[in-house]
């Protein structure tokens, strides 16, 4: 018997036995499939983690200055050393992870959702692809570090202008890959009928064309994501990029560049922690790309 | 029409290979059994699935090894076991003993070489010959497959020339070398109807003048009728009838040769009535199939039927059918 | 096939265009001032006017684009703020050494990354497989100057092989420049072997499992036969094509490359220019390298015709 007592109350055992089906079943399932995808999907929540409780995770204030203290190596007091102002690198460290994956996240939704947008409307309006095709394959004749450079040369160091930055650099691609999408598409039967059975465009975007360019999307935004947090590392080790007193894994390791031959650690454990989520997101790309359909990993 | 001398060269016996799949095991080829003898023409006739393009691929062990395997059997060619020589002698025998035509010839053919380079592969492969004794030879074959203008053509490429064309330089390939035995894999099922009526009738004539046995496999009765001399009919991977090419269409034993007969549109046949089909569907190959793989679409199932898997017997003539309940024959006799 | 050389060559021209298009208003699309931008924190107002002026800031838009290509067409790409010399003179003196690295890394990273790409393929599935594909990942998301960080720990603090830093030129002697270049190129070329290793399998991979691949083996040709003869030339325009997308890569690499190796090439150039906001020395080397870029694509395009004969113009 339904009432609406019964139907208000969450029934929390049906909720942990589906969780716990999740972790008996479902996931040693998919680790079997996708090994390297699952370790990738569980780094990356390690340092979505670390991101959200650095403050907790953080021992010291990563800003906190201590020139008594500088260049120490690893230590107990400071696990992964101290810089030249004296500043505890572990803690700076865990900081760093809210800005990579910043930047990485932010440059990827906005690239994929702008790029869509631009990518649709080429693909359906002659006159404009004509256009935006021109200027899009002009963005992609410079190479994206030095577009990104151009562009913060110009504006003031900040981490909105990093992504914005970015952005800009990895929107061309997003564009070329929805516009071959959509061309191949608009050429499929099915969509040539519902077009002859007098189907209004939105219905035809919405059922037809968004949900089979949605699984090379998805896969194409995780390589952004990597890709731009590379980027953003790159930009702040030559100095174009976070703004020197918001810690990056970039600009820790700027900070070194004269001093790597006698502080290694400065430039290692920013490295080790770039490098494992760049690589995380990468295997996850790679297993998205073989989930969602084989076919893609023959085309990217 | 027969130049069969009778001597067999080419006996497989229980051949069985087999596709390992993330969902299971593919039984594609499941203990078949056959023949060839000199100069004879037999087809291997079943719907798509039915194992047949992969028997023919066991032959020659083209077979993809990682999903695939040809777990047992043996295939004996003039006595040698085809399925133990080493990869060296194998490369040996194909396309210079045993060659094969495909089915697809658009998409056969490399399209970044050309003809002549193609053809030419061949010959310097197992008849070591040097460049203009090749040359002379490939215009010969162009020739003998009818390629007009067969000097423009050793220069052109697959993309240049049409479907028809492309079955008959393969089929050029495929005799370059005098083969003893010609695997044709549906080698016209791709091609427009009159294309197909032009490429049969020329594989017979070249039939007819190199004495070359065909392994012909195909889906089309009509082919059958116009080509073999005898026939294997294939379901799910097992032989279910065997038969010369008179008997199977006069009296059919299998209850499934029976409904492919009776499937075919015929044009003595001036009635409207509906066209005639084998209810059910052809078996999953991921499970193994208890009893006979017909059963659960055939009219003449017993129990027995469900549980045996049946046997092949000869019913003189050389006529053998694997079923329970053979057409024409009393029940429970068999 | 003329047409098509000619219709390339007209898209080239209006691609460079918009490339000088977009470089050139990047300065006033940008919100604020770019005059006080390049100026800097610490700048005063006269400052600010000068270099106002002598960016031309202060006529109209169009006249100013039009003067600038006018003058880029003379080989004239302006001067640096910091130093009042002409930026193409700058850029000049640093081309052999970003050259050299270049050309380098291609040679090594082309010819470690095509052959391990194929026998990857070849042995699809197998352990070397995946090893191949694994060191493949591990090369495109380690960054660049921490793959050198990591080689100058290695082969020039630990093991005293290969110089730290620094670069010679070929006028003093091959083995020291090529000394001094091993490490750069080691370490630049990874990302850029990375992705070609990856095409190059999957583009194989894609040959191989084609009809006419099968036709080979039936008649009787041997594997390395078959993947040199019928393979590799028809995977060879995504392999190619890939080459020169990457060349991108590797210009954005070389300028982490040359900080970090301290090689005085147009990279440094590029990286010294953003410290101080020299924006024309920024605006050329855009302009030269997105020219390079443009192009080595369009000499990749118009080989496409060699390797497939399929593609008529």
């Amino acid at each position: 018997m339904i009432n609406n007592s019964t139907m208000s109350r969450v029934d929390w055992s049906a909720q942990i036995s589906k969780v716990r089906l999740f972790l008996t079943v479902q996931l040693p399932a998919l680790y079997k499939r996708y090994p390297f995808a699952v370790i990738g999907a569980a780094t990356l929540l390690l340092m979505i983690f670390i991101a959200i409780f650095a403050p907790f995770l953080a021992t010291v204030d990563p800003q906190a200055v201590a020139p008594l203290n500088r260049l120490k190596p690893p230590s107990w007091e400071y696990w992964f050393g101290t810089d030249a102002l004296g500043r505890d690198v572990y803690s700076r460290v865990m900081y760093g992870t809210r800005v990579s994956l910043t930047v990485g996240i932010s440059v990827a939704v906005l690239s994929t959702v702008i790029g869509l947008a631009i990518g649709l409307i080429t693909g359906f309006v002659r006159w404009v692809d004509a256009i935006v095709m021109r200027i899009m394959d002009g963005l992609m004749s410079i190479p994206s570090i030095l577009l990104a450079i151009a562009l913060m040369a110009l504006t003031k160091a900040s981490i909105e202008n990093v992504i914005i930055a970015i952005t800009i650099a990895e929107v061309p691609r997003v564009v070329r890959l929805v516009r071959s999408l959509v061309l191949g598409l608009r050429e499929q039967p099915y969509v040539e009928a519902a077009a002859a059975s007098g189907t209004p465009l939105i219905k035809t975007l919405l059922r037809h064309i968004l949900p089979n360019i949605a699984a090379p999307l998805l896969v194409q935004a995780t390589y952004i994501c990597a890709s731009a947090m590379i980027t953003e590392a790159i930009l702040s080790f030559i100095g174009a990029g976070t703004p020197p007193n918001i810690p990056s894994w970039g600009n820790i390791m700027a900070e070194s560049r004269s001093l790597f031959q006698i502080a290694g650690y400065l430039i290692l454990f920013p490295s080790i922690f770039l490098s494992a989520t760049v690589l995380a997101v990468n295997y996850l790309g790679d297993g998205l790309r073989d989930a969602l359909d084989p076919r893609l990993s023959r085309r990217m | 029409m027969s130049q069969a001398t009778g001597k067999s060269i080419l006996e497989v016996k229980d051949l069985r290979t087999y596709f390992y799949t993330r969902d299971g095991v593919v039984r594609s080829v499941d203990g078949v059994s056959f023949s060839v003898s000199e100069g004879e023409t037999l087809a291997i006739v079943g719907e798509s699935g039915c194992g047949k393009s992969v028997t023919s691929l066991s032959l020659l062990r083209l077979i993809p090894s990682p999903p695939g395997k040809i777990v047992s059997g043996s295939v004996l060619y003039h006595g040698k076991d085809l399925l133990k020589l080493s990869e060296d002698e194998m490369r040996d025998i194909r396309g210079d003993k045993i060659s094969m035509i495909f089915q697809e010839p658009m998409t056969s053919l490399n399209p970044v070489l050309t003809i002549g380079r193609q053809i030419g592969e061949v010959l310097e492969l197992h008849r070591h010959c040097t460049k203009e004794q090749a040359h002379e030879r490939i215009l010969e074959l162009l020739k003998l497959v009818n390629i007009s203008e067969p000097e423009r053509r050793i220069n052109e490429y697959p993309h240049q020339l049409s479907g028809g064309m492309r079955q008959r330089i393969m089929i050029a390939m495929a005799l370059a070398c005098d083969p003893e035995i010609l695997i044709a894999d549906e080698p016209t099922t791709a091609l427009d109807v009159t294309i197909q009526a032009q490429i049969l009738n020329l594989i017979r004539e070249l039939r007819d003048r190199t004495r070359a046995a065909i392994i012909l496999i195909t889906h089309d009765l009509g082919v059958v009728a116009e080509m073999a001399q005898r026939v294997v009919v294939m379901y799910a991977g097992r032989k279910v009838e065997e038969a010369s090419v008179f008997d199977l269409f006069a009296k059919p034993m299998h209850p499934y040769t029976l409904g492919l007969l009776n499937s075919m549109p015929r044009l003595d046949d001036s009635s409207s009535k509906r066209l005639v089909e084998i209810p059910g569907m052809v078996p999953s190959m991921k499970t193994e199939i208890v009893g006979c793989a017909f059963a659960p679409r055939c009219s003449e199932a017993s129990d027995r039927c469900l549980l045996e898997s049946p046997v092949l017997k000869d019913y003189g003539n050389q006529h053998s059918v694997a079923c329970w309940n053979p057409v024409g024959v009393s029940r429970d006799s068999a | 096939m003329l047409s098509y050389i000619v219709r390339r060559l007209g898209a080239t021209v209006v691609v460079m265009a918009v490339v000088a298009f977009v470089v050139f208003s990047l300065l006033y699309l940008t919100p604020g001032d770019p005059a006080a931008v390049i100026a800097g924190d610490v700048a005063t107002t006269e400052d600010i006017a000068r270099i106002r002026q002598s960016l031309g800031l202060d006529q109209p838009f169009l006249v100013r684009f039009g003067n600038w290509v006018w003058a880029l067409l003379h080989g004239d790409m302006g001067t640096s703020i910091f130093n009042s010399l002409p930026v193409s003179k700058l850029i000049g003196q640093r081309v052999e050494p970003t050259l050299s690295l270049t050309i380098c890394t291609l040679i090594v990273a082309i010819l470690t990354s095509v052959p391990l790409g194929a026998i990857a393929a070849a042995r699809a599935e197998s352990k070397l497989d995946h090893a191949i594909m694994g060191f493949s990942v591990l090369g495109f998301s380690i960054p660049v100057f921490v793959l050198a960080y990591l080689l100058i720990l290695l082969f020039s603090l630990q093991l005293h092989w290969l110089p730290v830093q620094g670069y010679r030129p070929i006028s003093e002697g091959i083995w020291p420049w090529f000394k001094h270049l091993i490490l750069p190129s080691l370490a630049l070329g990874t990302v850029y072997a990375a992705l070609i290793a990856r095409i190059t399998r999957a583009s194989i991979l894609d040959v191989l499992s084609q009809d006419y691949i099968r036709t080979a083996q039936a008649k009787g040709l041997k594997e390395s036969d078959i993947m040199i003869h019928h393979a590799l030339k028809n995977a060879a325009v995504p392999i190619i094509t890939i080459i020169g997308i990457g060349i991108g890569l590797l210009i954005s690499g070389a300028v982490v490359t040359e900080t970090v190796f301290a090689i005085p090439g147009i990279g440094r150039l590029t990286v010294d220019a953003i410290l101080r906001r020299d924006y024309p020395i920024i605006q050329g080397v855009i302009l030269i390298f997105s020219a390079t870029y443009v192009m080595i694509n369009l000499m990749i395009d118009l080989s496409y015709v060699f390797f497939d004969p399929r593609i008529r113009y």
